[in-house]
């Protein structure tokens, strides 16, 4: 690059307008006005106030709104903790089996376990409550199949079972993206690194603890934080499953919900937009520190040891 | 029993094919056949159930639809109650007219980013690259405060921007990648022959359409599937998507069975059409850009 002052090339201008412009108007003006309307209260016109933080101390301290908040991280993190304990081993597993050299037609069982991926989980959400329901007795007449016929409960109607059943519906869905992320990673290990091992005798599990889990570590890593952006951004399931007010008394709400529902209004409660972008304040930093942890705990020390 | 069946070829090709390599290609196939069957079987039992009547719904629900079972209420309820073909149009404009400006606008950033260098040039790749982490539902207090004041609430254009400002930080990302491996030869040789800077851009197009693809297919699931800015921006009658329209749909007949199921396999089919089509691609999509 010169030091020089020369006019700034127009085609370059033309060039990077229309997108600039788009995505600021739409993406990071929002973002960033609605971070400074969480620092504003409505006042009785509608005409705004600067309260500072003082939204942020209501809601993490009221008691109208800090339970409710502190539930909905809490059960944030339950469904990321199963997603993280059952869906990303399971797609792990499958990867490995469909990485395997000696499995024909590997592209055919990815091809069928990713469909439930693309569908929209509003859809996935109704199949399941379906299935669970009493009503129609799917899930009771396979558990009787598997001896366990005594099991059988309204699942997504007790509060104890409640978030657990949506976590493993939300797991069968996306179970296709950790599997794709995993098998490209296993795919592209060099193959010279592998048959070394076996020349020297290392079992099929052993090789895949010790030689392949290590060097697809970085593939676990982009695995584990888009897990945690997805699951702290999550919605849908829980209001198509549920409702807003994510039932049975609130053991399902998570973030998402408890966002909507605090600035869009439900039933005869009216949307209060500045405590709803204090919400979403709130998730950005939740968000935003999964994401520098990411980058700064797990990258860089991957790239040192590299080194 | 990933012990139990992972990679052992060469072992398998010394002794030649042993029990234990039977054993284990065995094994391997029957815990991807019963996943297999575990992530579709939901699926078909409500695409095979929305076809018989409601006797049959509860008595046989894992049959598939014979002569005497076959119903179609489901389907009649739900184009009586519920214009599934406006959703569905509505569903396709928005996705199609965000894809394209996605695609338009992002490439043209890609190509600069790529070709020249200028000031504020690494700036500005960061500054797209700040979008790719952070979910703009975040800012959604504000966008939909940002088309009122713009008079496109329940307009299919207040959707269309917001995915396509979404959708932005990632194609740049990609189509930048793909752009600086276009040789710079090709490039000077236009030049020489007095081609503009826009006939260059034109002409690099297609060079990188395996990058466009992957875009595409990348973005045009999560679009046609959601269910939050629909639900936010666009939820009057006219403006309703598809996913959006069986949302509510379901809500209202949850107890009539035939129409629940009905109108689920509606939702489903032109995406699992898509899929089908475009299957090959999106897993490539996914897997190579794994591997960058």
């Amino acid at each position: 690059m010169t030091k020089k002052r020369k006019p700034f090339p127009i085609h370059i201008f033309v060039f990077l307008a229309p997108a600039f412009l788009v995505y600021t108007v739409f993406m990071i003006y929002p973002l960033i006005d609605s971070l400074r309307l969480s620092l504003f209260s409505t006042g009785t016109a509608g005409s705004e106030l600067f309260v500072g933080l003082a939204n942020y101390k209501t809601l993490l301290t009221s008691n109208n709104w800090a339970p409710r908040l502190w539930n909905a991280i809490k059960n944030n993190f339950i469904f990321f903790a199963v997603h993280m304990l059952v869906q990303n081993p399971i797609g792990l597993l499958l990867a490995a089996l469909l990485s395997s050299k000696i499995v024909r037609g590997s592209s055919v069982y990815r091809t069928l376990i990713f469909t439930p991926t693309v569908l929209s989980i509003v859809l996935i959400g109704f199949i399941w409550r379906l299935i669970l329901s009493p009503i129609w007795g799917i899930s009771e007449d396979f558990l009787s199949f598997l001896g366990l016929g005594v099991l059988n409960q309204p699942w997504l109607g007790l509060e104890s079972t409640a978030l657990f059943t949506l976590s493993l519906v939300s797991v069968w869905q996306y179970v296709g993206i950790p599997m794709l992320l995993f098998s490209a990673a296993l795919i592209g290990l060099p193959d010279e690194l592998i048959e070394a091992a076996q020349v020297d005798g290392a079992t099929a599990w052993s090789v895949f603890w010790r030689i392949k889990f290590p060097l697809i570590l970085p593939t676990v890593g982009i695995v584990a934080v888009l897990t945690f952006v997805g699951n702290f951004n999550a919605f849908d399931l829980i209001y198509t499953t549920q409702g807003a007010l994510a039932g049975p008394n609130f053991a399902t709400d998570i973030l998402g919900t408890f966002f909507f529902r605090t600035f869009f209004g439900f039933q005869l409660q009216a949307g209060n937009p500045t405590m709803g972008a204090t919400i979403a304040g709130v998730m950005f930093v939740i968000i935003l520190s999964g994401v520098l942890l990411y980058f700064f705990g797990w990258q860089r020390r991957l790239q040192r040891i590299e080194l | 029993m990933i012990a139990t069946s992972n990679n052992a070829q060469p072992a398998a090709q010394r002794t030649g094919k042993s029990w234990g390599h039977w054993t284990k290609l065995l094994g391997t196939h029957a815990v991807l056949l019963a996943y297999t069957i575990f992530a579709t079987f939901p699926i078909i039992l409500i695409l095979i159930n929305s076809l018989k009547s409601r006797r049959a719904i509860f008595k046989t629900p894992y049959a598939l639809p014979t002569t005497e079972t076959w119903d179609l209420i489901g389907y009649q309820t739900v184009f009586e109650g519920a214009s599934f073909g406006r959703y569905f149009f509505n569903s396709l404009f928005v996705t199609l007219a965000s894809l394209a400006l996605i695609l338009f606008l992002s490439s043209m950033a890609a190509h600069a980013l790529a070709e020249y260098r200028f000031r504020g040039n690494v700036f500005l790749g960061l500054f797209f690259a700040l979008g790719i982490m952070i979910p703009i539902r975040l800012g959604t207090v504000s966008i939909l405060r940002l088309m009122k004041d713009l008079n496109l609430i329940d307009s299919p254009w207040s959707l269309v921007l917001v995915y396509t400002a979404s959708g932005i930080p990632l194609a740049v990302f990609i189509l930048t990648q793909f752009m600086e491996q276009v040789p710079r030869a090709l490039k000077d040789a236009a030049r020489i022959d007095g081609a503009s800077e826009y006939r260059i851009y034109s002409l690099i197009l297609p060079l990188v359409r395996p990058a466009l693809g992957t875009v595409a297919v990348f973005n045009m699931i999560p679009i046609w599937n959601d269910l939050w800015f629909p639900l936010v921006l666009a939820s009057s009658e006219k403006s309703k998507t598809i996913i959006l329209g069986a949302q509510i749909f379901l809500g209202q007949y949850v107890n009539d069975w035939n129409a629940v199921l009905a109108s689920l396999t509606l939702a489903m089919i032109p995406i699992i059409v898509l899929y089908v089509i475009f299957s090959r691609q999106l897993i490539r999509g996914l897997t190579s850009g794994a591997i960058k």
